[in-house]
């Protein structure tokens, strides 16, 4: 197929010509339609009547209710705060994707942005606090997906060490535990958080709903991270672990200098693919009664004075959606050339070379993370 | 906690269980004992709590009628059938809508992902934005979309019959059905003595020349191919049922209710989006010296593919399509939400009605479990047999 000529892949033969054709039309087809409802024969401003009189989409309805679908119940004088702590719940996650900030310090900008925006939720900075219940649109469902996500990593880890260890009861836990939940669908998980859960509390005792559902999603989520996590293990070469072994190292120590950093590496994006997925799947939890971001747009729809545009809301929240999930899934694709070189051949000055026996003649040499070798054993 | 792979055998001075156990026993019999204390703190409160409102723990709920209607079932069910058979009910809708959203998900995966490497640009444009679009919005969203679609089909009076027995109405599709009649085992029996007479002609002609393995394959797909037949035609060969206007209803044919079709068709054209990804990556996978070697060879573009691609490709791709359906089979537990009677609306339907959370939720689990794991058994072994290792 290389050398072909862009007319020739166009027109190349009869064949291609007509399938070309065909299929320009039937693109035509269907764009043309669009263009003409969201744009031509659209309602930009006024009242469900106006819309009424008019055959195309009724943007009117999306200039009315974007409140309601951004932020759902949550109180209309207080959503400067639900606004901030949208903000507050990206930026550990925006600041997490830029390689250059890579450092263990990042745990604690994602422990404060994360303690912050939920604080600010609550309503802890005005005095009147916001019950969960009044949580909603978007705010919420990112809060889900990033807490989710970043609650469910360090317990991904440790199920994915587990699988692998040594130790028998540790190792028999951890397989049941992601076979498990890997083998249900995340509703049942959800049904289990919200249905079976509050009665398996002492008499009298309750737990916050919106922390039961993020409870369960963390631990759904952690047995995916940690397959791919197992499988970042695997790709690190067992002369790794012999090599830092035979330097003294601690086991932590082997795990935390040598191991993880290149068994994440090799798995950085799948991590992105599993966060896209967490982020489109946090959507169900509106069978449980949750309003999440899709949930406000349906329930938008609902609106006696404003019934029925589905197509509308449905088109303004995909599209929310679709940009959000198609920035991370170039931005996997972006990370993934960007570590390439990096992980074939690290930088010189960041290696110490060990010779094996030392001074010798025809000697193994290993080159190390200087890191490892400078500290203290 | 250590990294590397177990050693084998049993090291000196101890004996299995220590082997097994490994390191800080006391610190592991540590965790399990605060495991299994938390899990009997919540049962014991579970159970007193159900006692509290005057509910038994057990199984015995599911021989107590349901009381309550399912839309559709493919077994008999009415409101005085058991909560069991209920059960049963939404697991059987759980599979129907599970299997042939595979199918049709297969069917246009295929298709698609063939076409987003075709050479023509316009046609692998297209099938990449379908693919982009599919993939990056909630499945839940295009569930709602098609729910919504659904809906605004017209009534059956004035139904939109696009082909002759095909009908699409807000009451649902209809489609001509494939009925069995009453059969004749004579016409079986001269079904399967041509089927047999042209494997072997067909046998001696074109696979002269071909390795044994080869020989003896292509003997045993006639041999299943002429036994199905033969099966279908001794129950009595075809007949075509066709749905027909009857004032308010359609008879006859196959019918699906708008919330099957909506369900249907929103699992399949999810699924089909990572099917077209997998069956891109697979074909992709396949060096390009190797369709040049073959091109060389003087093989027809074709046979390219049959001979030299698809082999090689469909050993990548088949451990990934088993996963894509038993995603899909886990999806289609949001029929909750668009009002399909599947398995976890029933059993959501039961554990509200019964308040016997606890059994109903581990039927589901149970039953999802099940699925999942003897799938994964059955690919992993097939994979070890593939690859010859097996998978730590």
């Amino acid at each position: 197929m290389v050398g072909i000529s862009v007319k020739e892949r166009f027109f190349g033969s009869w064949r291609n010509t007509i399938v070309t054709v065909l299929f320009a039309l039937l693109a035509a087809l269907i764009i043309l339609p669009l263009v003409n409802w969201a744009l031509i024969e659209a309602t930009w401003t006024g009242t469900a009547q106006s819309c009424g009189d008019r055959t195309g989409a009724c943007w009117a309805f999306i200039a009315e209710k974007y409140r309601f679908m951004f932020f759902g119940l949550y109180p209309q004088q207080a959503q400067w705060q639900a606004f901030v702590a949208t903000g507050l719940i990206a930026l550990p996650m925006i600041v997490t994707a830029m390689p250059r900030f890579w450092h263990s310090r990042l745990v604690v900008l994602w422990l404060l942005s994360i303690g912050l925006a939920v604080a600010l939720m609550s309503g802890l900075f005005i005095g009147t606090p916001v019950p969960t219940q009044q949580w909603g649109g978007f705010p919420l469902t990112l809060l889900l997906a990033v807490v989710g996500f970043a609650g469910a990593f360090p317990l991904g880890v440790l199920l994915a060490l587990g699988r692998r260890s040594q130790m028998g009861i540790f190792r028999v836990l951890s397989i049941a535990f992601i076979e498990l939940m890997r083998g249900v669908p995340i509703i049942a998980v959800l049904y289990v958080a919200t249905l079976l859960f509050p009665l398996m509390l002492p008499a009298g005792a309750s737990l916050d709903k919106l922390l039961r559902v993020q409870v369960a999603l963390i631990l759904f989520v952690s047995a995916y991270i940690a397959e791919i996590v197992r499988a970042g293990l695997q790709a690190v070469p067992p002369g790794q672990y012999e090599a830092a072994q035979s330097l003294g190292l601690s086991t932590v120590k082997i795990l935390r200098l040598v191991v993880l950093p290149q068994a994440f590496r090799a798995v950085i994006p799948a991590f992105v693919t599993l966060g896209i997925g967490i982020f489109l799947d946090t959507t169900l939890v509106i069978v449980i009664g949750l309003f999440d971001f899709l949930n406000t747009a349906r329930v938008a729809t609902t609106d006696a004075n404003w019934l029925g545009f589905y197509a509308e809301a449905y088109t303004v929240t995909g599209l929310v959606y679709f940009l959000l999930a198609y920035t991370a899934s170039r931005y996997s694709l972006w990370l993934e050339a960007h570590l390439r070189p990096v992980a074939a051949e690290p930088s010189k000055q960041n290696m110490a070379a060990i010779r094996f026996p030392a001074g010798e003649k025809g000697a193994i040499v290993m080159r190390v993370s200087r890191e490892s070798v400078e500290r203290p054993a | 906690m250590s990294v590397q792979g177990r050693p084998g055998g049993i090291p000196p001075g101890l004996n299995r269980f220590q082997s097994w156990l490994g390191k800080r026993p006391l610190l592991q019999l540590g965790v399990l004992a605060g495991l299994v204390a938390g899990a009997l703190f919540l049962g014991y409160n579970l159970i007193a709590n159900m006692d509290r409102v005057g509910i038994t723990p057990g199984f015995g709920f599911l021989w107590r009628p349901a009381n309550f209607e399912i839309g559709e079932t493919l077994i008999a069910y009415s409101a005085q059938s058991s909560f069991g058979r209920a059960i049963l009910a939404g697991a059987l809708n759980t599979a129907l809508v599970s299997i042939t959203g595979c199918i049709l998900a297969t069917l246009i995966g295929v298709a698609l992902g063939l076409a987003r490497i075709s050479a023509n640009p316009v046609v692998a444009g297209m099938a990449r934005i379908y693919v982009e679009t599919i993939r990056n919005t909630p499945l839940l969203l295009q569930l709602f979309f098609w729910s919504a679609t659904v809906q605004t089909f017209p009534p059956i009076r004035r139904a939109f019959e696009p082909l002759p027995g095909l009908l699409f109405s807000n009451r649902g599709l209809f489609l001509p059905s494939l009925g069995f009649n009453d059969g004749s085992w004579a016409l079986a029996t001269v079904v399967v003595t041509i089927v047999l007479l042209a494997a072997w002609v067909f046998l001696r002609l074109s696979m002269k020349n071909r390795p044994r393995e080869r020989r003896r394959a292509g003997f045993l797909f006639l041999l299943a191919a002429g036994a199905g037949l033969a099966v279908v035609v001794a129950l009595g060969g075809f007949s075509v049922g066709w749905p027909q206007h009857k004032g308010f209803n359609v008879t006859g044919g196959l019918a699906a209710t708008p919330e099957f079709a909506a369900l249907l068709f929103g699992l399949a054209v999810n699924s089909s989006a990572g099917i077209a990804e997998i069956v891109r990556s697979g074909i992709e996978a396949v060096p390009k010296g190797q369709i040049e070697a073959a091109r060389a060879l003087g093989l027809r573009q074709g046979q390219i593919m049959r001979l030299v691609i698809l082999p090689q490709a469909l050993r990548i791709m088949i451990p990934l399509f088993t996963s894509s359906y038993l995603s899909l089979t886990k999806n289609s537990s949001l029929a909750v939400a668009i009002g399909y009677p599947d398995l976890v609306s029933i059993v959501n339907t039961t554990a509200n009605q019964t308040g016997q959370a606890l059994e109903a939720i581990m039927i589901m689990i149970g039953i999802y479990l099940t699925i999942n794991l003897t799938v994964s058994l059955v690919m992993n072994q097939y994979h070890s047999r593939q690859s010859g290792t097996v998978r730590g």
